[in-house]
């Protein structure tokens, strides 16, 4: 935001950034070789919902937009935080059409002017052991972390499996456009799609 | 090409506001002058108490807009808060946090004040040193979505560093007090020498006059500007969660409260209102039109029609071909 922005009072909704999601499935490559996580093959977009009628329309028009390739349905959930999810899945071995999927959604609420509610896309990954990773898209700022909720037999207790976090990010932080500021990699417990 | 945008700037607020801070301006260029004319008209004697003021003045804007996160905090008897401390914290810290993800800005350190009166403020000289508050009555009576729309206007201030624009609309308030002060005593006690000195009751006294009429100028039109960031904060608030009426509700429910709570505990309460979300004072009253001028926040009725203009530019069928 420039200078005269803030004097003003003028803050901008800022616009997602689209473009570096399409490094994920050669990125998944490479996290199979290097890690062995596989994608689950189910990925869902994040976002707020504006109130009325005009973005409930836009909302229907993405899913069926999504379920028009005759795949699975796609899922609609809201989350405590007051977010809407869609999760799209499909085999696992189908990342690109994930990927496709996802970012219709994306292109979709940025051609009707709702772009700045776009929050995160995730990716799902799982491991022969059943140990989960997440990669987390962040539509501002342009960049992927992994997220690793520990899935012990604790339960309710939130827990990140910081090292499994750190691997993923050394096996394809070279492809991906990786998160720096690691106060940004924010936890999305319960997240669907995981 | 830049993309289609819903989020159109709010011209005539941006106007208004820009002719405020123009008019500022003006009130201190003319004081300046004024000062400067007094000073060759009577001598030196009173350039050393301006530079006095001056000094004193700055060192005192300076200082509060350095602990101004500090200062706050103490005065609302706030805490700094992590996730991790109860779940109340961790609700304050989830949705400033996903806040901070659709805003792309950095995270502000999170408080909590213990007390009942339903309130928020945000301070910090500047993004990496804000801090947002939240009272215990104010999570307790709004639900997730309205005290997400009350954190969005809060860290609307932090973006708009109002921190740090109202410490500067401020100073010149500050000095002209302060000569008013310095003047007015000098006067007072300095009368003795009144027969000997021809040269020293008008230099104070006109002094005097002149400072106070532009601390009230600029004390007014401080306040204009206040109102109209209030304003500009309610809008980017709601822009950013898309859930104008979330907002409107809350503030619909925090000045009903407001205006049930005894006068004590408003006054007690007066001094954190410069940067607070909804002033602790019932000024709803049509007939307070006086009280209204000397406001820091907008009537509730302005903000809520502000909001429903909002609503209505969200929910166009097609966003304005208007780039940016």
């Amino acid at each position: 935001m420039g200078f005269l922005d803030s004097l003003l009072g003028r803050s901008k909704p800022v616009q997602p950034k689209l473009d570096d999601l399409f490094g994920l499935p050669s990125a998944a490559i490479t996290l199979q070789a290097a890690t062995g996580f596989t994608p689950t093959g189910s990925g869902s977009v994040c976002f707020r919902a504006v109130e009325g009628a005009t973005f409930g329309d836009v909302q229907s028009e993405v899913r069926e937009l999504l379920d028009f390739d005759g795949g699975l349905p796609v899922e609609v959930t809201r989350d405590s935080y007051g977010f809407t999810w869609l999760v799209s899945s499909h085999m696992s071995d189908e990342v690109e059409a994930l990927v496709t999927d996802l970012h219709a959604v994306n292109s979709t609420l940025v051609d009707h002017g709702f772009g700045p509610q776009l929050l995160c896309t995730v990716v799902g990954f799982r491991d022969a052991e059943g140990r989960r990773l997440a990669l987390v898209y962040l539509y501002k700022r342009g960049t992927f972390y992994p997220f690793a909720p520990r899935s012990g037999p604790g339960g309710g207790k939130h827990e990140r499996d910081n090292a499994l976090e750190i691997q993923a990010k050394g096996a394809i932080g070279g492809e991906l456009r990786f998160e720096q500021d690691v106060t940004k990699w924010m936890a999305l417990w319960g997240a669907p799609g995981l | 090409m830049a993309a289609r945008t819903r989020y159109a700037p709010d011209r005539g607020l941006t106007v208004r506001m820009t002719a405020t801070m123009f008019l500022l301006g003006l009130v201190f260029v003319a004081f300046v002058a004024a000062i400067i004319g007094i000073g060759t008209a009577y001598g030196a004697s009173s350039s050393a108490i301006v530079l006095f003021a001056v000094v004193l003045g700055g060192g005192f804007a300076i200082g509060s807009l350095f602990f101004s996160d500090k200062i706050a905090l103490a005065t609302a008897g706030a805490h700094e808060v992590k996730p991790t401390d109860s779940a109340e914290a961790a609700r304050l810290h989830g949705i400033v946090d996903r806040l901070c993800a659709l805003a792309d800005m950095p995270k502000p350190r999170v408080a909590i004040a213990d007390a009942d009166m339903p309130n928020a403020f945000a301070t910090g000289r500047n993004a990496d040193h804000a801090v947002v508050c939240a009272t215990t009555g104010l999570m307790r009576r709004l639900d997730n979505d309205e005290l997400e729309g009350v954190l969005a206007h809060e860290m609307s201030h932090v973006a708009h560093k109002d921190v740090q624009v109202m410490t500067i609309a401020s100073f010149l308030a500050i000095i002209a007090a302060l000569l008013v002060r310095i003047a007015f005593y000098s006067e007072l006690f300095g009368g003795g020498r009144r027969s000997n000195d021809q040269g020293a009751l008008p230099i104070m006294f006109i002094l005097m006059i002149v400072s106070a009429v532009v601390y009230a100028i600029s004390f007014l039109l401080i306040r204009v500007l206040s109102r109209y960031r209030e304003l500009a904060a309610d809008r980017s608030g709601a822009l950013l969660t898309g859930q104008p009426s979330a907002l409107a509700s809350a503030l619909r429910k925090v000045s009903g409260d407001m205006s049930r709570i005894p006068t004590e505990d408003l006054r007690a309460a007066e001094p954190l209102n410069a940067l607070a979300f909804a002033p602790a004072l019932n000024l709803r009253d049509p007939r307070a039109s006086l009280a209204k001028l000397f406001s820091t926040h907008p009537s509730l009725e302005r903000r809520l029609e502000e909001l429903e203009k909002i609503q209505a530019q969200l929910g166009q069928v097609s966003p304005g071909p208007r780039a940016l």
